[in-house]
């Protein structure tokens, strides 16, 4: 076990380059955040925050650069790899709920084959965290039979079931109705305010300026600015946040 | 109906074997169909590589030289002896598994990324990922294809009575030494593989309707 002193990078990103063919996505990305910190990742679209997200539990590969969790290289392939996914939990836009299981099989299904936990006592933790996230009397139905809304919760309660040191989160309102965004940005609100690390990448700038230590800009592939919520929004240094900025308050 | 009554031993024999190497065919080419396909989406190339190689090879040989090979070739090459029965249900299992491989693969294709790539956030490793995650949702959306690679293997099986297997394409010939009419015999024969073949196509049905995946 890593012991952590306040302050230690929980997760570290070194020079990580990446491209798709001609296109640069991740140029010379530098990024270190903290244990307990909520880092907001914003920027137009192609701006390659996503790939940034993926590429931390390594569902995109690198070319270049190092990413370490919690002291730990990312390994490249195998067990390895799989035991340190484990410890990220990951909220994707589309939920990626396994359609064919129910909710509660959609939370246990992690702690069971990859932890090792008996059915019983999986099932009473998962049972927990949907109450927690509001959706406890959904637990025998199909993800199919949820709103967007509800399996977007869900898909929070299973990366937590795992325990996970970190939580990213690919823009996980983007695929909501308006009405729906806001229960799952609470259960986000909620999880931020126990201390959970975690990196959002999101186009709610409410979230960013309520629960956000940092808000890191992006565009074109780099790290553009790096500042906390109030100065980012109040104060944008670069051309290219002002301008991203000004055209979000057009409407 | 004489020719059936006079004959029932006959029939009785055949279909019970048709039966036998059917039903032992369908689980071997269902496992190694299964297992071939999971081999053809692995990361590892020389996996890939070996199993589109056995898929292509096997599938574009007529079952009849398949036959031949387990039934005249095989016992030439002074291994373990083995029976015509254990012969056809080998070539028979072999030549079926690369059709069951090809649907379960289409099925693999249907079950969207992010449902593997969820498997793996959670920790799952390639292996677990495609047992736990992909193939039940696979085998869920390839059900009516499954379903005619295994009517085409019960009639395929007929084959098998060219290589001494007495089933029920074999029932004519042992009919004709009795003095029966041909055509009447194998329009019974004919009867009985479209009943079996209906059993096959309710079970069908029944399957679809308790797996069907709501996404």
């Amino acid at each position: 076990m890593t012991t952590h002193v306040p302050g230690d990078a929980l997760v570290s990103l070194n020079a990580v380059n990446k491209h798709y063919g001609q296109l640069h996505v991740l140029k010379d990305i530098n990024l270190q955040v903290r244990k307990g910190e909520v880092v907001v990742v914003i920027g137009p679209s192609g701006s390659g925050k996503s790939t940034l997200c993926r590429a931390i539990n390594r569902l995109e590969t690198i070319e270049g650069g190092t990413i370490t969790i919690d002291g730990k290289v990312l390994p490249e392939e195998g067990k390895e790899l799989a035991k340190l996914r484990a410890d990220v939990g990951m909220v994707f836009q589309s939920f990626n709920l396994f359609a064919h299981k129910t909710i509660l099989e959609n939370v246990t299904l992690g702690p069971i084959k990859v932890k090792g936990a008996s059915k019983a006592e999986a099932e009473k933790e998962a049972m927990a965290l949907l109450e927690r996230v509001g959706v406890g009397q959904q637990a025998p139905k199909l993800p199919a039979q949820l709103s967007g809304g509800q399996q977007q919760r869900v898909a929070i309660a299973r990366a937590l079931a795992m325990k996970p040191k970190v939580m990213l989160f690919d823009e996980p309102t983007s695929a909501l109705d308006p009405e729906m965004i806001n229960e799952v940005l609470d259960v986000m609100v909620q999880l931020a305010k126990e201390g959970m690390t975690m990196i959002v990448v999101t186009h709610e700038m409410g979230f960013a300026r309520k629960a956000a230590d940092r808000v890191v800009f992006m565009a074109d592939g780099q790290i553009v600015e790096d500042e906390t919520p109030e100065e980012f929004f109040t104060n944008p240094k670069s051309d290219r946040a002002k301008d991203f900025l000004s055209k979000l308050l057009t409407h | 109906m004489n020719t059936l009554l006079n004959n029932s031993d006959l029939f009785i024999t055949g279909f019970r074997n048709t039966l036998i190497l059917f039903f032992f065919s369908a689980i071997f080419a269902l496992v190694l169909g299964t297992i071939v396909a999971a081999l053809r989406v692995s990361p590892v190339p020389a996996m890939r590589a070996t199993a589109t190689l056995y898929v292509n090879v096997v599938r574009n040989t007529p079952l009849t030289l398949v036959l031949f090979f387990f039934a005249l070739g095989y016992p030439k090459l002074g291994l373990v002896p083995i029976d015509f029965t254990t012969a056809a249900i080998i070539g028979l299992s072999l030549y079926t598994a690369t059709y069951v491989a090809e649907a379960v693969r289409s099925g693999i294709n249907t079950v969207p990324v992010g449902q593997a790539e969820a498997a793996r956030a959670i920790g799952l490793p390639f292996t677990q990922t495609l047992t736990l995650v992909i193939l039940p949702q696979a085998f869920r959306a390839v059900i009516p294809p499954m379903f005619s690679v295994f009517i085409a293997l019960l009639k395929n099986t007929t084959v098998a009575a060219g290589f001494s297997v007495f089933e029920a394409g074999a029932i004519r010939a042992n009919l004709s030494e009795r003095g029966e009419p041909a055509m009447t015999g194998l329009l019974w024969v004919a009867l009985v593989f479209i009943i079996l073949v209906f059993i096959l196509s309710a079970l069908q049905r029944k399957l679809e309707q308790k797996w069907k995946v709501a996404r």
